[in-house]
């Protein structure tokens, strides 16, 4: 127990102290976005772990990023304030389809095409309002004049890794404490007999409710926050089917059962992408995709539990024996 | 001001029987995804992506290798039913036995090497056939004959399969493992070959809807995204499995987006479908033809 603590600490700590030590832009570049992306590929987590598979992800993600960045270029309103907003856009969205889908158990996958039309639908409206967002062609936050910590934009990279860091230290937290509450043993009840849970006395709809505000919630800040990093954004990069289908991916990867799994998906997931796109140069666009996706069938077949998943059931067998070896306290 | 009404009225008409035109269409894509999922239990999110790459085989074939139209439109439905069995070969028989999700993730998988492998083996120019087809005026409506014509062909497309469905052999046997998936195997019929055989079917149809829309629509590598969801939508209200609900949803989808397209955008068009589907989901959550318990 005390170790663990410990071994948390360090960890942090050494986290804190790379960017001091080691200041390659690239890298930290990469290392912001695999932090932004784990929140992301968390938030999704924390509801796909309880059988509640989700393609609309991408809408929220979309919503988080451009009602932020359209409040700012359009209305002046900090992102401090817009993101918020953006949050409670999404939530709201996340409600007017989750509630009727969970009221009337919508489930498997009459869930999965449902979310999945949503999130082609938050594209369609992106590109049909291109007066405002920009179409297809992406939308870019104006330039502070001003204060930078008011408009949320900095052009350090530490800065980033600071916010990112913090942000994905806070992903962590609320799959822990999700992980300790009563809402788990509902969701996994949930999951596993709706109408046993119902039963038992479990409110379906409002604790499924609950967990997918939650998850589009953070969802939403996860695309905000990119939107500011990246200070750029397109339909296809935030928001749309193929975002939505790369959150799974990832969380699938890494193992979605997992605190860290996400993580790790992230890490494997953008390092591949990177390396391939680096690898097959600029001259060869769509290869990096392609193997990308023939990868990913693969792991679907091969390796449903997920790297870290299968990593972990491997090592729990010997662990267990052990602990049973040992003299009870 | 009469003057005005009179116009105003002969373009929603216009812009129902579009709607109806386009009904046809939409009615074979949700045939052809309904069959996949009734049949195997299989949703292919990917559907809308073989039919983007039939596209691609009708603009090659007619205008690269100079084939006439009625000779190209076999051929690239004999290929897409190819590549429906294949996918069923390669990614779906493995992940039978596999959670359902699994099975439903791995068909995006596919999703994202289609979308890849167009944007690298074609590049991501908006291409067309280069046919124009007349356009009918009646009165003082406007309808292309290439609407007229896809209608028409989507009809005769769902004849068939329905003739095929009941009159055949295999078609029975088809519908037989619809209903109970367990008992079959006992009765002799060979699961594996009519799962085949089903995926092929649906592909057949998604190559059929890939003739048809590329005499309306420029082929690019993410064409399948502007109608994929729909498809969905549609599916979803009729019913998953349910040939005849997704029928009728298809035109009840169909005159919304075209209505819709008559005031605003087409995009808003979809945009008002989903409103629609949410708001019927409340209404009939178990699909249009569901019986109220």
């Amino acid at each position: 127990m005390k170790t663990s603590h410990a071994v948390y600490i360090a960890a942090l700590a050494a986290a804190s102290a790379l960017p001091f030590v080691y200041r390659d832009p690239y890298h930290l570049h990469l290392l912001v976005l695999i932090l932004i992306w784990s929140f992301a590929y968390t938030s999704w987590s924390i509801m796909g772990r309880f059988g509640l598979v989700s393609l609309g992800h991408g809408g929220f993600m979309g919503v988080g990023a451009y009602v932020t960045a359209l409040l700012w270029n359009h209305l002046g309103v900090s992102p401090w304030i817009g993101i918020p907003l953006a949050m409670a856009t999404a939530g709201l969205l996340a409600i007017v389809v989750g509630y009727p889908c969970f009221r009337f158990r919508i489930t498997g996958h009459y869930f999965v095409l449902v979310t999945l039309a949503l999130s082609g639908i938050v594209l369609q409206v992106i590109t049909a309002t291109r007066d405002y967002t920009g179409g297809s062609l992406g939308y870019t936050p104006n330039r502070t004049k001003g204060s930078q910590l008011l408009a949320l934009q900095f052009d350090d990279k530490v800065t980033w890794y600071f916010i990112a860091l913090f942000i994905w230290l806070l992903g962590l937290l609320v799959w822990r404490a999700i992980d300790r509450s009563m809402a788990r043993h509902a969701m996994e009840a949930i999951s596993e007999d709706e109408d046993a849970a119902a039963a038992a006395g479990v409110n379906v709809t409002a604790e499924k409710l609950k967990i997918t505000v939650l998850s589009a919630l953070m969802t939403a800040l996860a695309g905000a926050l990119y939107c500011q990093y990246q200070m750029f954004i397109s339909p296809d990069t935030v928001s749309g089917i193929s975002v939505s289908l790369q959150m799974v991916f990832a969380a699938i990867v890494g193992g979605l059962y997992v605190s860290l799994g996400p993580t790790v998906g992230a890490i494997i997931t953008i390092l591949l992408a990177e390396t391939l796109r680096i690898g097959f140069g600029t001259n060869a666009v769509g290869w990096d995709n392609l193997v990308y996706g023939v990868l990913l069938v693969l792991f679907i077949i091969f390796l449903p539990q997920g790297i870290l998943g299968s990593l972990t059931a491997r090592l729990k067998r010997p662990t267990l024996k052990s602990a049973r070896l040992k003299p009870q306290r | 001001m009469q003057a005005f009404l009179d116009i105003f009225d002969i373009y929603l008409l216009e812009a129902v029987i579009n709607g109806i035109l386009l009904g046809g269409v939409l009615a074979l894509l949700a045939l052809g995804l309904n069959l996949i999922f009734g049949v195997i239990d299989v949703t292919w999110i990917c559907y809308a992506e073989l039919v983007m790459i039939g596209m691609y085989g009708m603009y090659y074939l007619v205008q690269v290798f100079g084939l006439p139209y009625w000779a190209a439109a076999p051929l690239v439905i004999l290929l897409v039913a190819a590549m429906g069995a294949a996918l069923h070969y390669l990614v779906i028989a493995p992940l039978l036995t596999a959670p359902p999700i699994n099975q439903l993730l791995a068909t995006g998988g596919v999703l994202f090497i289609l979308q890849s492998f167009a944007t690298v083996a074609f590049g991501i120019d908006f291409r067309n056939l280069g046919i124009r087809l007349p356009v009918l005026v009646l009165g003082d409506m406007n309808f292309s004959y290439a609407r007229l014509l896809s209608f028409a062909a989507a009809l005769f497309g769902m004849v068939a399969v329905y003739l095929f469905m009941t009159r055949t052999f295999t078609g029975t046997a088809i519908r037989a493992i619809s209903q109970d998936r367990q008992i079959m195997p006992l009765m002799g019929v060979d699961t594996r070959r009519i799962y085949l055989i089903t995926s092929a079917l649906g592909g057949a149809l998604a190559g059929l809807a890939a003739c048809l829309l590329v005499l309306q629509y420029d082929v690019h590598p993410f064409v399948g995204l502007s109608f994929g969801p729909i498809t969905f939508l549609i599916c979803v209200l009729g019913g998953l499995g349910n040939f005849f609900g997704g029928f009728i949803a298809s035109f009840v989808f169909a005159e919304i987006i075209s209505l819709g397209g008559l005031f605003s955008d087409l995009e808003w068009g979809y945009v008002l479908a989903f409103a629609f589907f949410i708001v019927m989901m409340f209404i009939r959550p178990a699909g249009l033809l569901a019986r109220r318990r």
